[in-house]
């Protein structure tokens, strides 16, 4: 997997609010109750979104202890997984997806557009704080190639003067709408008539 | 090709609405108490009648599969897990599916639940897929308000819990064992078959392994019969099928079609022909990143179904088409592919780990033009060290393109292999080389 790198400068410690210990007992239901481990995943998702979309060191300890498990596998799960960030991103973070199909419909132009906008490397914060970028593999959504994704959202039918709009939108804290740039229809063809369809 | 009467996913693009009032009126739930009124051999021999194959890229017989699952629960308790970690480039079906046929899916799990005696259900879909996820969760809630699902499920006096579990981002997932372990709370890297997962799954538990699709075509099978649904498309190949079609095409969209249906009429018919037409074509990748790709002139009359594309040396895999025109240097999109396997390989074998950074490195040096001769061979060489040396069919998959690239599109390769060796300027310092490889012809 990837190559990820731990923050250098680590909250001393961590844990998790009134309403994410509610949400992590709900999270515990689902499983059997031999089975606590099971909820690693999702309780590392609850801490990333309780500490501004990172991971600290404590926040692993913490999950752990809660699930009786040793601090190393989390770890090893926290590093395994490439949508867990060790690292603190921008509160706008833009996952721009470079795999073939949208590498074939230009994605290459939208990174270089990202470059340019918000920061030079992948993984760096943009000057005014807002933004950070990130090639990512295959977003599973190869018919509306070119997208990206920030933080839950995707952006997709990109062509430049549109993913210029969309990441000035970011970088001026005023996001506009997801979905397709086109004014396309979900997954069907653009050429054909859209009339009744509903949009996501 | 397909008749409209005969189309599942009739919600597709979301013309008609996806809430559960809305799914009523495609007759979903309609008659599911009656299905399972018949009882699981039932089920299972309308499927096995179906031939419905496996949508998740292997193909593997579905009814046959769940025949698999012991007969009488034992001490341990029996899972049903749907396959929704959808990461194949070039294939997004089953986002649509859960965005807009949540119902079929929902309907699917609870009649696959009793013909392989499951009482729990989790849907393992991919952590980007966040929205969609939440879509589901609703449509869940939703079945279960109208006592569709959970006890006493439809008054047919089963019970089915479905819950969600979210992957996060790794591709290797959408493998069956390396699914199991990400939802037991490991790093998700498969493990060795047998035993298979029918008898030792989830937490050692007898488990069946859907994919989302295979699940969701399930409720509407045995509605109108397996006769049916296996006779449209070809024998052994039967029934209809999203594809995905991606990549230089003028309109890019998700269609349902018959299985068997000639690639050129998908693309011409649907996606609205090749960018630059269709002599523009290059090559296309039929069944997502990890089937090998196919040639122009077999593009011509290639029919889209497991056995035709096995004999043109390729896969139907996921049904994810990427079409590649003219405009695009072929090198460097598999290189891109190549670099994708680089980045999601679990780790676990050491051919593979090794292996596919071999393979992107060399093709990176190709792509640029600094590569030599000799390092087309080796690059074939690794291929074939790779594939079948694994635990898991990721060797495979990340072998097969670039094999796929070396069968057909040699010459291209070729012609940007004309570095001179460095083991040639370092010939004079006799301590950097090994004297022996200056032997070699092209050394």
């Amino acid at each position: 997997m990837s190559i990820k790198k731990v923050h250098d400068q680590q909250p001393e410690n961590f844990e998790f609010s009134e309403e994410n210990l509610q949400a992590a007992k709900n999270i515990l239901k689902k499983y059997p109750k031999t089975n606590k481990k099971s909820a690693v995943m999702p309780l590392l998702y609850l801490a990333q979104k309780q500490n501004d979309n990172w991971i600290p060191l404590s926040a692993l300890k913490y999950i752990g202890k809660y699930l009786s498990m040793p601090y190393i596998n989390v770890y090893e799960i926290a590093t395994f997984y490439t949508m867990y960030n060790l690292a603190p991103v921008g509160k706008y973070f833009i996952q721009v997806c470079t795999t073939s199909p949208c590498l074939l419909r230009g994605a290459g132009e939208i990174v270089k557009l990202c470059q340019k906008k918000i920061s030079k490397n992948q993984n760096q914060i943009s000057d005014n704080g807002t933004c950070s970028w990130t090639e990512v593999e295959c977003l599973g959504a190869c018919i509306s190639a070119p997208l990206m994704q920030v933080n839950d959202d995707y952006y997709e039918d990109l062509d430049v003067p549109s993913a210029e709009k969309i990441l000035d939108s970011f970088l001026e804290n005023n996001p506009v709408k997801p979905g397709s740039s086109k004014n396309r229809t979900n997954s069907s063809p653009e050429n054909k008539k859209t009339n009744g369809i509903n949009n996501a | 090709m397909l008749k409209e009467e005969d189309k599942i996913f009739t919600n597709l693009y979301n013309q008609h609405g996806w809430s559960i009032e809305d799914s009523f009126k495609r007759k979903d739930w309609s008659n599911t108490k009656e299905i399972m009124a018949k009882g699981k051999d039932w089920i299972i021999d309308e499927i096995k009648l179906s031939e419905l194959r496996g949508r998740g890229g292997a193909g593997f017989p579905t009814g046959v599969k769940w025949s698999f699952a012991p007969k009488k629960v034992g001490s341990r308790p029996h899972y049903l897990v749907i396959n929704a970690d959808e990461s194949e480039p070039g294939t997004c079906k089953d986002r649509d599916i859960i965005r807009f046929e949540p119902q079929k899916l929902l309907e699917g799990c609870l009649i696959t639940s009793l013909a392989v005696s499951a009482h729990v259900c989790y849907i393992y879909i991919r952590g980007e897929y966040l929205n969609e996820g939440r879509r589901l969760q609703k449509a869940i809630d939703e079945a279960y308000e109208k006592k569709l699902i959970g006890k006493n499920a439809c008054n047919s006096g089963w019970d089915l819990d479905i819950y969600i579990h979210y992957g996060a981002g790794a591709y290797i997932c959408g493998e069956e064992t390396a699914l199991l372990e990400s939802l037991e709370g490991n790093k998700g890297q498969p493990r060795l078959k047998p035993p298979f997962p029918a008898l030792v799954g989830l937490y050692g538990c007898p488990t069946i392994v859907n994919n989302v699709e295979t699940i969701a075509v399930v409720p509407t099978i045995l509605r109108k019969g397996g006769k049916w649904f296996a006779s449209i498309g070809r024998p052994k190949n039967t029934g209809t099928k999203i594809f995905c079609i991606s990549g230089n095409v003028n309109s890019p969209c998700n269609v349902e079609e018959e299985m068997g249906v000639p690639l050129k009429y998908l693309i011409e018919k649907h996606a609205g022909g090749v960018v630059g037409g269709w002599n523009n074509l290059q090559a296309v990748i039929p069944g997502g990143s990890s089937m090998p790709l196919i040639p122009k002139d077999v593009c011509e009359t290639i029919k889209m179904d497991f056995d035709s594309l096995v004999a043109a040396k390729s896969g139907l895999g996921t049904a994810g088409i990427v079409v590649i025109n003219k405009d695009q240097d072929i090198v460097k999109c598999m290189t891109r592919i190549a670099r994708f396997y680089k980045h999601e390989s679990c780790g676990q074998c050491t051919p593979c780990r090794e292996g596919v950074g071999w393979m992107w490195r060399i093709l990176e040096r190709t792509a640029k033009g600094e590569a030599t001769k000799q390092d087309i061979n080796l690059l074939s060489e690794v291929t074939t060290q790779i594939e079948g040396h694994t635990i898991c069919a990721f060797g495979e998959g990340a072998a097969w393109p670039v094999q796929g690239l070396l069968r057909h599109f040699r010459k291209e390769l070729d012609k940007k292999c004309f570095s001179e060796p460095i083991i040639k300027k370092k010939r004079k310092i006799p301590y950097l080389v090994d004297q022996h490889l200056l032997e070699n012809k092209d050394a």
